[in-house]
């Protein structure tokens, strides 16, 4: 084999020096070669340890400001669960060990054990097991890995409907081959077959000629040279060398062979989706009460942008009218006074008709509250619901965060759940740490009935 | 043509002298130059090579490599994607330096450069892996007998693809415990008496389908339950199997589990085979290390000494050396174990002291090495011995002096620890089969051994691991159990035995109560895997 000494492949100045001796090396610039050779490995880690990872995450959820609910999050495993066991010395016996950096001992000392002595015997492997075998394992898994593990299992029900909507949106998708084209899309090996199939074609008549007359001449030749008819034999060849050069005339690719990969824009659905988080404000709604809610509506936030290409949210509060407002506002100001739920659903419903036709959203509702509600207006609800809002929506999600009993409005909304069993849910969150169940809880994969 | 090279090339009488570069930013060409000039001294020294093939990598690519143990092509598994992560946690965290250099032990040789290293650095890497390591593989007698360099490569490929179409014809779970339970058992599935054969992918992969024919029919000639009819000859009385005890575990899974699939005997096989061709490298650390320490030191300066480096580039290039050889005595929160590169560069750097400058007590302890031509003696004993053999016969009381070593004695009969031999006069041969001893692998891993199968009854395997020096099993056995359980598919015991009697016992599934001392309840219910 011939090896070309010296030279670089792959470099960025890939120029060959020339060199001499027989000790000279390759020198190959590989930085632009694959970088990520070990995520499969890293995959096959994450995947093996799901379960301490999803625990962690679980609590991540509990424990995060809601500022960084989507970040990626230190994952620790205890060493132990991790650790690829192997057969090795345990500590014991009679160990005899050579260490440098004597000092003062002379042969024949005693030194009372210590405790931590006598176990890390021999191999230098043996003390990394018994030393840090406290510690965790610790590693970081982006965000993206986080919001997998976040949602894993979960599911968004009534996917159905998925709107093809605007139509600002393209693919270029492959559509076959064309006979017309720019040079930069041909097709060569369509083209070549083309060329191929005219050659034999515009030629087949002309090579059986060939063929006949070779046969013919043959014939002649064979004959007893006393015999031969020299002047057919000259016209013969003469003939077949004609027809050679009307072979070869034939062009080897011609204008009308080349095909080109036709490329069409094909219109891709988009989804579309909104969101719309209703919370009470009013004066029995302290702040922890509705940090819980927020945190309610940014899992459903993150979990619904996963799923949708786009996705946009509608912030309503109410105490005894509603209004819709931006998201500083949903969450930081404070108002008293009483509560009167069906004012936002009212709003909502406004919201809907004017900027949002079901015809083109995917509508998703969270509502937060803490189960207040002037008594009357519960069936008020109740009717907005079941009439306006809940043949519209995909789906409609209630939490009320109270460690109380529960009042009328949460019967009525139990009534609703019996008529829309599918798109219609509805839980109760006492502190923070119920948020991230009942929202696995909402959104776990029903198994097809 | 020549003409159109401006620089480099002139002919090496004009270009050896002066320093070969004065800045600390590398390229291509300084690369290729400083090569050059050490791959020329290396063998004015008479360092006989494989060709190199030098890679420059990013240290993210550098972690890669990290933790597939250095593997070009490595098969996917879970532990290298821990690896991994710890590597890749420690150097963000600026914990760890990354390793300079990583060098595969192949033909052509690959070392690899990490772009973020000073011209010095590259330059030492160089001296270090591509001619120090490097000859060191070609010429040690355990990488020459047991590896072959030319064909490793293209295993490690067969090894991959076979892997990954296991994973997607049996499942990704189903490929991950076989080679959970293999990588458990891997330091024990080492041939450490028969030569393998060197073959390349496509051979292997033609064996491989031989392979599958042949077990199956050995195996049914063990396992056979059926009488034998019409032979005429009585049963003979069972014999028992195996006749001698085996001490590679994964070899004697490969060939006599009763029910596992062919594709999985494959599988043990692959982690057996990647366990013979680390072997060497387990046993000449020392060796190794010292070896391209050596070098590195005595190439560059040598370099030095001829003016083609400047006194910076020694200066930064001495830096990392005393860095890399340094030892932290042993009461130091930074001792982790005797240095190899300490140990193996003092021994070598020695030996050449002794040829050239011998003392009356080396003449004494040396009598056929003092004195003689420093490179041929370093040539032999880097050729033919390995880690423990190589410092019973070299390290030499200027060494043991000068890393203070001592000796201390613990048995746990004893309530006292009792220092043995130290670094003087009376010391030194206790002191030196001592440290030797701590080199030899079987006195580092417990010694375990296939004892019997039950060929004829419930097709139990039982081991016997024979102690040394009483030293029980550590607490990670019943687990490692639970894992050869998996691979022999019956009931497998492991006896621990001092002397005649048995002083532990593991058995997976569990039986009784039978225990080792000290563990904690839990650890020890070996469930069925």
């Amino acid at each position: 084999m011939e090896h070309r000494r010296g030279s670089y492949r792959n470099g960025r100045d890939a120029a060959a020096l020339p060199t001499k001796g027989s000790n000279m090396s390759y020198i190959i610039d590989r930085r632009l070669n694959g970088k990520k050779k070990s995520t499969v490995n890293r995959q096959r880690f994450l995947r093996r340890y799901k379960a301490h990872i999803k625990k962690a995450v679980g609590e991540a959820m509990n424990s995060r400001s809601i500022t960084d609910m989507d970040k990626g999050e230190r994952i620790s495993i205890p060493t132990r669960d991790i650790s690829e066991p192997v057969f090795s010395h345990g500590p014991g016996g009679h160990v005899e060990q050579v260490l440098p950096g004597n000092r003062e001992f002379v042969t024949g000392d005693r030194i009372p054990r210590q405790g931590q002595q006598g176990g890390s015997g021999g191999s230098g492997s043996g003390a990394s097991d018994s030393g840090e075998g406290v510690d965790d394992f610790v590693f970081q898994i982006s965000q993206e890995e986080f919001l997998d593990f976040m949602f894993e299992g979960l599911q968004l029900p009534n996917m159905i409907k998925r709107r093809l909507a605007g139509n600002e949106s393209f693919q270029v998708v492959r559509a076959g081959i064309s006979e017309e084209g720019t040079p930069g899309r041909i097709n060569v090996v369509r083209s070549m077959r083309a060329a191929n199939a005219r050659r034999i074609a515009l030629t087949s008549g002309k090579r059986r000629n060939i063929r006949e007359l070779e046969t013919e001449l043959e014939r002649e030749e064979d004959k007893d040279p006393a015999l031969r008819d020299m002047r057919r034999i000259e016209h013969l060849r003469g003939k077949i060398d004609e027809i050679r050069q009307r072979i070869a005339r034939v062009p080897f690719l011609d204008d009308f062979d080349l095909k080109y990969n036709l490329l069409m824009r094909q219109p891709r659905p988009r989804s579309k989706a909104v969101m719309f988080c209703l919370m009470d404000v009013s004066g029995s709604m302290n702040q922890a009460t509705k940090d819980m809610a927020k945190r309610f509506f940014l899992l459903l936030y993150l979990f619904l942008r996963r799923s949708y290409e786009y996705t946009e949210v509608v912030f309503i509060r109410h105490h005894t009218s509603a209004k819709e407002v931006d998201e500083e506002e949903f969450f930081y100001s404070r108002e008293t006074g009483g509560t009167i739920v069906s004012s936002a659903l009212k709003l909502m419903r406004r919201v809907m008709r004017e900027r949002y036709p079901a015809s083109e959203w995917n509508i998703y509702g969270a509502q937060a509250s803490d189960g207040d509600n002037w008594n009357d207006d519960s069936s008020t609800c109740h009717k907005i619901l079941i009439d306006d809002i809940m043949p519209e929506v995909q789906y409609y999600s209630y939490v009320e965060i109270t460690p109380r009993d529960h009042q009328a409005l949460w019967e009525e909304y139990e009534s609703v759940r019996g008529l829309f069993p599918d798109h219609f849910a509805m839980e109760q969150i006492v502190d923070i740490q119920d948020i991230y169940p009942v929202f696995r809880q909402l959104f776990s994969q029903k198994v097809a009935a | 043509m020549l003409d159109t090279y401006p620089t480099g090339t002139t002919p090496p009488d004009t270009e050896s002298s002066g320093p070969i570069s004065t800045s600390s930013e590398w390229t291509f060409e300084l690369v290729q130059k400083y090569d050059a000039a050490i791959g020329e001294l290396a063998e004015e020294f008479g360092l006989d090579t494989y060709p190199n093939q030098i890679e420059i990598i990013s240290s993210e690519q550098m972690m890669d490599a990290y933790s597939s143990v250095g593997m070009p092509v490595g098969y996917n598994h879970w532990s290298f994607g821990k690896q991994f992560i710890s590597v890749e946690n420690s150097y963000q965290r600026g914990l760890m330096g990354l390793a300079y250099e990583i060098v595969i032990n192949s033909n052509p040789c690959i070392a690899y450069l990490m772009e973020e290293n000073t011209m010095t650095m590259q330059a030492l890497v160089i001296a270090h892996a591509s001619y120090g390591h490097n000859s060191f593989f070609k010429g040690n007698y355990l990488f020459r007998s047991w590896t072959d360099a030319g064909s490793i490569i293209d295993y490690l490929i067969f090894a991959k693809n076979y892997i990954s179409r296991c994973e997607e014809r049996y499942g990704l779970d189903e490929v991950e415990a076989i080679l959970d339970s293999c990588h458990a058992l891997m330091n024990f599935g080492v041939d450490r008496y028969k030569r393998p054969y060197p073959i390349s992918a496509e051979e292997e992969e033609r064996r491989q389908k031989e392979r599958e024919e042949y077990r199956q029919r050995q195996l049914n000639d063990l396992w056979r339950t059926i009488p034998k009819m019409g032979e005429g000859e009585e049963e003979k009385p069972v014999n028992h199997f195996p006749e001698e005890p085996q001490e590679n575990l994964l070899y004697f899974v490969e060939k006599h589990a009763p029910l596992l699939e062919n594709w999985q005997r494959e599988l043990v096989r692959i982690v057996r085979k990647l366990a013979q061709y680390f072997y060497p490298q387990r046993q000449t650390q020392v060796m190794n290390e010292g070896w391209a320490s050596f070098w590195h030191y005595t190439l560059l300066t040598e370099l030095h000494k001829r003016g083609r480096v400047t006194d910076g580039f020694m200066m930064e290039f001495l830096q990392s050396h005393t860095n890399v050889i340094y030892q932290p005595p042993f009461d130091s929160p930074y001792y982790s174990g005797i240095n190899p590169y300490t140990l193996g560069f003092s021994i070598f750097s020695d030996l050449r002291r002794i040829c050239e400058n011998p003392t009356d007590e080396d003449r004494q302890w040396f009598p056929d090495i003092a004195g003689s031509n420093w490179k041929e003696t370093l040539q032999f004993a880097m050729r033919d011995f390995k880690d423990e053999s190589f410092i019973l016969q070299f390290l030499s009381p200027k060494v043991m002096r000068d890393m203070k070593l001592f000796c201390i004695n613990d048995d746990d009969r004893e309530n006292d620890i009792v220092i043995g031999p130290i670094h003087d006069e009376d010391g030194y041969r206790q002191l030196r089969a001592n440290l030797a001893g701590q080199y030899n692998l079987g006195n580092r891993e417990p010694n375990i051994q296939v004892f019997s199968v039950d060929t004829r009854g419930d097709r139990s395997l039982t081991l016997h691991h024979t102690q040394h020096r009483r030293r029980p099993l550590g607490k990670d056995s019943s687990e490692v159990m639970r894992h050869l359980h998996r691979l022999w598919g019956f009931d497998v015991h492991l006896h621990s035995l001092h002397g005649d009697e048995i002083t532990a016992s593991y058995h997976c599934p569990e039986q009784g109560r039978d225990r080792a001392e000290g563990e904690e309840e839990s650890m020890l219910i070996p469930k069925p895997i």
